[in-house]
């Protein structure tokens, strides 16, 4: 009797059962004759021979390929349409030991994720790409993909891909070779024994780059979609190789893996306890326990002037003491696309209950530091509120509410006089400090400490605050 | 006189199978073929002629699926 031994049987790293379904669950989800099956198999085998399906993560996407983690038994990430090449890389830096496969299709990795690819090839991040190129949306239904030949039919092109209101189709493989950084680019096609061979040892050579951690390979699958492609399996055969073979030529485009030096080991994050003193936010004041606020408070508060007139840093200051004093807090603040001389405006709200919105539309203080803030913002302020108001002389007679309380002073000559204009704002603030009863000021000193690191600075804020008391003490 | 054991065998999973006719096309020898039943699927599932297998393996990589082909080579005595 002859006996016989196993030479070809389904890969170890792939699940004995798949669990997604109640019955059949050693199928896969693919239609008949779908190449990702193909591909699927031709990578279990690659893992399989190189000895790593411990290490391995595998980067499922979005597509007809969703399901990978059903049948690879490896560590498995399913991502948003796109994005594989940028978890991809958060994985293989933070995980350096591992090896991240990415796979993707032709709509996921050169329509919506075209971006990610680019960048992740340029910087040649340590991960494998799988490109399945099927020249269709699988998945939704067959519209036209980047990669669709020109006149092939798409729900999207019913007369064709057309080249001039469509584009030709986008080689993918060519876009990343004009890149420095990957290491190995192949594109392999699925459309017969011999094809599906080479393809087989594409994926072990491109996963070897992985294992001695080179840097970026990349390998693009010319994949059959009978279904979309309305064509029986043996048909979908011959149209990769006689038709998607002639747009997206098969071969190797690059391989540096001869010279290509092993990739330096990401450097470790720092540990999160070392965050505070990396991003200088230490301060040598000991920690206090929360402060329970000492009375109620709603304060709706506008602040509005020229950019670079420490508008957004005074709210700042006031959102930060409302914190301390164990209030709730919000700061929006609001700009124009230039850095300085634009209009530059903030909401804070600092409130004894939770904030119901940062948005203040009405507020019942206005910080006016120049003439047009008050204009734009004098009409919004709610009856009985308080306008501070950066003036030469009392605001213009359109400028004025009898309903309103008003504090008007130069305030900015006030700071000259203190050694500089860039004080306004905390002369401002000294002088709301005095006229509403909002915040103690060992408070707002600390709030001021946490954001001004310069000694000179605070002494100078400090001899502000108390010029803008002075301002507004009653007399 | 026994005749020559042939040099290969394989086993076919007539459930997981769907029918796709892709190896039926691409074994050299040509040994492979549908069946005309239907499987639990609904499918015509792909069946060895039970003689002519040369191990070659290549049924088993235009297989789309993991596990409906399993290659086995004549052990030589
Ligand atoms: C953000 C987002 N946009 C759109 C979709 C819808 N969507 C699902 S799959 C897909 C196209 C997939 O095509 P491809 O990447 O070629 O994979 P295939 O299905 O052909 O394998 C689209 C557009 C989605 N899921 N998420
Ligand atoms: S639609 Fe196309 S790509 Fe998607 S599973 Fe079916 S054959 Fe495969
Ligand atoms: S192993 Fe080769 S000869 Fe045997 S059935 Fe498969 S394709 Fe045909
Ligand atoms: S290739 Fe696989 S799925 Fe297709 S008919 Fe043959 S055994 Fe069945």
């Amino acid at each position: 009797m002859a006996s016989y031994t196993v030479t070809h049987e389904k890969a170890e790293c792939l699940y004995e059962i798949y669990e997604r379904k109640p019955e059949l669950k050693h199928q896969t989800h693919y239609c008949p004759g779908c190449g990702h099956g193909i591909a699927l198999k031709l990578l279990a085998r690659a893992i399989d021979e190189a000895g790593i399906r411990d290490r391995t993560i595998m980067v499922s996407p979005v597509g007809c390929s969703v399901f990978l983690y059903y049948y690879f038994d490896v560590g498995n990430v399913q991502v948003s349409h796109g994005r594989a090449p940028a978890v991809g890389t958060g994985l293989s830096r933070s995980l350096p030991e591992s090896i991240v496969i990415s796979y993707q299709g032709d709509g996921d990795l050169a329509a919506i994720g075209t971006a990610e690819i680019l960048h992740a090839a340029n910087r040649g991040e340590s991960m494998m790409v799988v490109f399945v190129n099927n020249g269709i949306y699988g998945m939704t239904g067959g519209q036209m993909a980047p990669t669709t030949p020109l006149g092939k039919k798409s729900t999207t092109t019913p007369f064709g891909r057309n080249e001039w209101t469509d584009g030709p189709p986008v080689r993918m493989s060519e876009i990343l070779n004009a890149l420095d950084a990957p290491v190995f680019i192949e594109r392999v096609g699925l459309g017969d024994n011999k094809q599906i061979m080479q393809a087989g040892k594409a994926f072990r050579r491109a996963l070897d780059i992985q294992v001695k951690r080179q840097g970026f390979s990349f390998l693009e699958v010319l994949s059959p979609c009978p279904t979309i492609w309305k064509l029986d399996p043996v048909d979908a055969q011959r149209f990769i190789r006689e038709d998607m073979a002639k747009t997206f030529p098969i071969g190797n485009l690059r391989d540096r893996t001869k010279d290509a030096l092993s990739r330096p080991a990401p450097k470790p994050a720092p540990p999160i306890a070392e965050l505070p003193r990396i991003l200088e936010l230490t301060d040598d004041t000991p920690e206090e326990p929360v402060a329970t606020p000492s009375k109620p408070l709603d304060l709706r508060l506008r602040i509005a002037g020229f950019g670079g007139q420490g508008v957004l840093m005074l709210g700042e200051v006031l959102a930060e003491a409302g914190l301390e004093a164990g209030y709730n807090v919000s700061w929006l603040p609001s700009y124009g696309p230039e850095m300085r001389s634009g209009t530059s405006n903030c909401h804070v709200r600092i409130c004894s209950d939770p904030v119901d919105s940062p948005l203040v539309s009405n507020p019942s203080v206005l910080i006016a530091m120049n003439e047009p803030s008050l204009r734009k913002f004098l009409p919004s302020v709610e009856p009985g509120g308080m306008v501070i108001y950066n003036g030469e002389t009392e605001p213009p007679e359109d400028c004025r509410r009898p309903d309103v309380r008003f504090i008007t002073a130069h305030f900015t000559a006030l700071a000259d006089s203190l050694g500089s204009s860039k004080a306004t704002n905390i002369v401002m603030l000294g002088a709301l400090l005095e006229a509403e009863d909002l915040i103690e000021e060992k408070y707002v000193a600390s709030a001021l400490r946490g954001k001004v690191k310069s000694q000179r600075w605070l002494n100078i804020d400090f001899a502000a605050i108390e010029r803008g008391r002075e301002i507004a003490c009653p007399v | 006189m026994t005749a020559k054991p042939d040099r290969g065998r394989v086993e076919l999973d007539s459930q997981e199978c769907k029918g796709c006719g892709l190896c039926v096309e691409a074994c050299p020898p040509k040994v492979l073929h549908l069946s005309s039943h239907l499987n639990h699927y609904g499918y015509h599932p792909a069946a060895y002629d039970g003689a002519g297998c040369t191990s070659c393996g290549i049924c088993f990589f235009v297989c789309p699926e993991p596990g409906a082909i399993v290659v086995l080579r004549l052990v030589a005595a």
